[in-house]
């Protein structure tokens, strides 16, 4: 292992996550004097959209467009900023005080800081549809920081399905790099057109449509779109083979493919904020958990805030500014801002902010994930670790099983090195589904520190006090043994 | 119109769920009454071992009855297995409780000299004070720090959330009719039988038995039973999956039949509050890896706070009420090693409408 | 998986996966790089052995892991490559010696 590194052990600030919310906000905490760390897992800033921003190997800027390039501007304010960055930061605890527990390349330790600011982003939706556990499936994210980071495509044919902007995104980033795309198998459904048409003129004049409606022309114009998908099945015995569909309730054709990239839009990161106990809501829009924040982005804990896609999801341009308000507020309750300038130094972010937020609107009811798509049955996977399928989901319902923390003990679901992130919602909703009430009734798995595995050896190295370990060793018996 | 039960169980944990199967096993109509999915479950957080060893110190009958439901746990496990179709992952090859100072293996050793003297005379059970080659015959993965153990072939293990899922499928197909999020508000005792209301409908049973867990504290009161429980944390991490390297469980170290080892678990005064506390798990991450070198690399994918029912002695309160005849409670911080006798012993008493002499030792009636 | 034509050269590394020496760049992941060597599968589950590839990509799904340089259940996709890495295939559960 590599030598133990000193840093700093406390901070006026720290940010989790150097995405586009991470970057903006620390740039401007530093700007305002504070002393600011950003930590975060990856080893290069930039987050989900501005992967490799600053290092991308593709030569031919095209490719992934201009919009990406927006990514190393960002960094480079950033690091203009003085504010502090550490890469292979993974943040496992942060626990009241606030003290942020840390694992850098197998050491852990914790930094204390008068606020935290959480810009851990969003995740993909998962997307359990039978055989999404075979090699050759993986989503269209995970096909993106490929592309971004090491100029890597899939060889032979590739099928991508689902729904959102990042399924075209990346049907054209592909197309532009000569990737051979079989065909798009659009799931979106055909009902979400009349839920969306009203939210037309707020997205019309958003900066988002002009962009939109160029890329989906883009792809359509040269690659095969299948729109109406309505069931997938990924085959195949060691990896994938081909790709089994249904369209408007009609089985097509299969398509042999040995990779499927499945994407059905993102859902905020929500590991963190629960583990620190900060409440949280369902939004019936998004169809996510995510927790709830002022207008500044502070939590349910004071000094804790949320910016970015981790507190709804916006999209990289909503989550800078977003990100840049929740600076200004910390920057006032740390003494940085001038009495009453607050309101007055949040007003251009804010009315930027409020522009695409009301162009997201149409994009959230127009994308909106069918439910075959999020809640699903049968042997289909629901928890990829534990392998533990719907049905045996809904057999524990049968039983009583009225929540996910009681499924969670009967069938493990959620137990596994994940934590939860690639089963949580399709547990709650399919128990929801299965019980026939809300998803709020249902509730989240309650989780837990560490929300990143850590060794054992990296929590024995966290200070511990002489009454903690007075509660472990049991010297003379308490009265009671387990 | 439904019928009525002949007996309402209240609480759904891993005591309540036995002592119902055990009752729809002898033929007895039962409804179970249980909390919500965010309740405090003992039941889904204990560290799952099946342990006689220091049990009865301070009450001799406690130490025969820890020993009576280890020696019935196979037939216990064999019976519910068949029921549920669920594998328990029962083994019993004997437990020990690793020192890391020679003052701690002394200490164990007099907490059975005392038990013996406690028994007149008599070891209740058997045991084995082990030194640090012994114990690394045994457990060839210990650390030097080991200094020695305590070993008692009676303890065993389980996997308690299989346990519990095994006992409600074992009631569903005996007909226990369980219900969910169905929150007891009160009870009443009248004319002869037990009016139990809950935020979700009323129901009504000749027999009430309260498992409930910390809740007994204040439900007891209701039916003239006196059951003072507290919370007590217990704080657990488990590992990864790894391959199986510990054949014997400990005290605060077993692998799971899955493969995740469990590390705990500490005893805290901390109320309600079940949230896990760094510096705790921290000791008992560094008190482990002096045990167990090798898992110093391994990764801790899990912790969690569990609430213990602890009595005010420690001990189990089985209790019968002298002034609602046919309210019974039972509650015990051991419900994994208890539940053989849960299933097997106690409702033959619940239903024959009082305890035996054996289980007089544990009426509430010593608190006072 | 196959490198597009339109990269900037990078520095070459080499290093092994499952005894076998493959090259990829500076600064690619271990996923990205036994992916684009077409390498696989990087892990068996330790629940039904199925074989099992990166996912998401991100550090969130644990399909990626593998035992690097004799340290067993890494996460390939946040571990960036370097000369002579030992990579091998994580089959099942880990080993505690590992
Ligand atoms: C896979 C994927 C691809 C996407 N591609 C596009 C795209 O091409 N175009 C587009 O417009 N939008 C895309 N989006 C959406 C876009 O990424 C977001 O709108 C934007 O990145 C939000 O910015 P953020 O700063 O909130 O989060 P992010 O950019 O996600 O940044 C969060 C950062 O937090 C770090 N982090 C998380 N947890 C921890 C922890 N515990 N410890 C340390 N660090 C942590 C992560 O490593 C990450 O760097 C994509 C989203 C995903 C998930
Ligand atoms: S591919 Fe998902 S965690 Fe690495």
């Amino acid at each position: 292992m590599t030598s133990h590194i000193e840093y700093e052990r406390r901070y006026d600030v720290v940010v989790i996550g150097a995405g586009p919310a991470g970057l903006a906000s620390a740039t401007s905490l530093a700007e305002a004097g504070l002393n600011v760390v950003v930590l975060d897992e990856q080893t290069a800033p930039g987050g989900q959209i501005y992967r490799s921003a600053t290092r991308s190997p593709i030569s031919d800027p095209k490719i992934l467009g201009t919009e990406y390039y927006r990514g190393a501007e960002l960094v480079a304010a950033f690091e203009a900023s003085g504010a502090k960055y550490v890469p292979q930061a993974i943040v496992w605890s942060v626990s009241p005080g606030w003290d942020v527990g840390v694992s850098v390349r197998g050491h852990s330790f914790l930094i204390s800081a008068d606020a935290v600011i959480l810009a851990t982003g969003a995740q993909e939706r998962p997307f359990p549809i039978p055989g999404w556990t075979l090699p050759g499936v993986m989503t269209a994210g995970a096909a993106q920081i490929l592309l971004k980071t090491s100029g890597v495509v899939p060889d032979g044919e590739i099928v991508l399905a689902g729904c959102g902007p990042l399924l075209w995104l990346l049907a054209a980033q592909y197309l532009r790099a000569n990737a051979k795309i079989a065909c798009v198998l659009d799931t979106t459904p055909r009902s979400n057109w009349t839920k969306a048409i009203g939210y037309l003129p707020g997205f019309a004049l958003s900066p988002l449509a002009a962009k939109g409606a160029k890329l989906l022309l883009e792809v359509k114009s040269s690659t095969r779109v299948i729109a109406n998908v309505d069931s997938i099945k990924a085959v195949g015995e060691s990896g994938l083979n081909a790709v089994e569909f249904t369209r408007n309730g009609t089985t097509q054709k299969p398509i042999g493919a040995k990779t499927l990239l499945l994407h059905q839009g993102v859902i905020p990161n929500v590991n963190l904020s629960m583990a620190i106990g900060c409440e949280h809501v369902w939004d019936d829009t998004q169809l996510c958990f995510r927790p709830v924040t002022d207008e500044w982005g502070e939590t349910s804990k004071r000094g804790i805030f949320v910016a970015g896609d981790g507190a709804w999801i916006g999209g990289a341009v909503v989550a800078e500014h977003a990100a840049r308000l929740t600076a200004l507020k910390v920057a006032d309750r740390l003494g940085k801002i001038a009495a009453g300038e607050l309101s007055n130094r949040a007003s251009r972010d804010r009315a930027a902010k409020q522009r695409l937020v009301r162009g997201r609107a149409f994009l959230d009811k127009l994308y909106t994930p069918a439910k075959q798509f999020r809640v699903p049955e049968g042997e289909t996977i629901v928890c990829r670790c534990e392998e533990v399928t719907a049905r045996q989901l809904r057999d524990v319902v049968a039983l009583g099983c009225a929540g996910p923390n009681q499924a969670k003990a009967f069938l493990r679901c959620g137990m596994g090195p994940c934590q939860g992130r690639m089963c949580g919602v399709t547990v709650t909703e399919t128990i929801a589904d299965a019980r026939k009430v809300s998803v709020e009734e249902v509730g989240y798995y309650n989780i837990r520190f560490p929300i990143k595995p850590i060794s054992l050896g990296e929590f024995a190295a966290i200070p511990t006090t002489d009454e903690a370990m007075k509660t472990v060793v049991r010297e003379l018996p308490p009265g009671v043994t387990s | 119109m439904t019928v009525d039960p002949d007996v309402v169980v209240i609480g759904g944990g891993v005591i309540g769920s036995a002592i119902s199967l055990g009752l729809a096993m002898r033929g007895k109509r039962v409804t179970v009454l249980d909390g919500a999915d965010i309740a405090h479950r003992a039941s889904r957080g204990n560290f799952s071992l099946i342990w006689v060893q220091s049990k009865g110190l301070g009450m001799p009958g406690y130490a025969d009855w820890a020993r009576k439901a280890a020696l019935s746990w196979p037939v216990f496990a064999e019976q519910l297995e068949r029921l549920s179709g669920v594998d328990l992952a029962f083994i019993q090859p004997g437990g020990l409780h690793l020192t890391l100072s020679e003052g701690e293996l002394e200490a164990r050793k007099r907490v059975f000299i005392r038990l013996r003297e406690q028994c007149g005379g008599v070891d209740p059970y058997p045991w084995e004070i082990l030194d640090a080659a012994q114990v690394k015959r045994m457990l060839p993965e210990v650390g030097p720090t080991v200094t020695g153990a305590s070993y008692c072939p009676l303890d065993g293990q389980a996997n308690s959330l299989r346990l519990l899922r095994a006992l409600h499928i074992g009631g569903n197909r005996s007909n226990v009719s369980y219900r969910p999020l169905h929150i007891v508000t009160t009870i009443e005792h009248r004319g002869g039988e037990f009016v139990i209301k809950t935020d979700k409908g009323t129901f009504t049973a000749g027999k009430v038995v309260l498992t409930a867990g910390h809740d007994n504290a204040r439900l007891g009161p209701m039916v003239g039973l006196d059951v003072p429980v507290r919370p007590q944390k217990g704080e657990i991490l488990v590992t990864e999956k790894v391959r199986p390297f510990l054949y014997y469980p400990t005290i605060n170290v077993r692998q799971t039949d899955e493969g995740g080892v469990q590390l705990g678990d500490s005893v805290e005064e901390t109320g309600f509050d079940d949230t896990v506390d760094l510096r705790v798990l921290s000791a008992i991450a560094g008190r482990i890896t002096k045990m167990f070198p090798l898992l110093e690399n391994v990764n801790i994918v899990r912790t969690w706070g569990a609430l213990r029912v602890m009595p005010r002695d420690g001990k189990p309160i089985y209790d019968q009420s002298k002034t609602c005849p046919g309210a019974f409670v039972a509650t015990a911080h051991s419900g994994v090693s208890m539940a053989s006798v849960h299933m097997l012993e106690v409702p033959r008493m619940i239903a024959a409408g009082a305890l035996d002499a054996e289980l007089s030792c544990f009426t509430s009636e010593r608190f006072q | 998986m196959t490198r597009i034509a339109s990269c900037k050269s990078r520095t070459q590394v080499k290093f092994q996966f499952n005894g076998e020496t493959l090259t990829a760049f500076n600064g690619d992941s271990v996923a990205a790089a036994l992916l684009a060597s077409n390498a696989g599968p990087f892990r068996t589950t330790p629940v039904s052995h199925a074989p099992r590839n990166p996912y998401c990509m991100m550090g969130i799904c644990f399909d990626c892991l593998v035992t690097i340089d004799g340290v067993g259940n890494r996460q390939a996709c946040l571990c960036e490559v370097t000369d002579g890495m030992q990579v091998e295939t994580q089959l099942g559960r880990r080993d505690i010696a590992k």
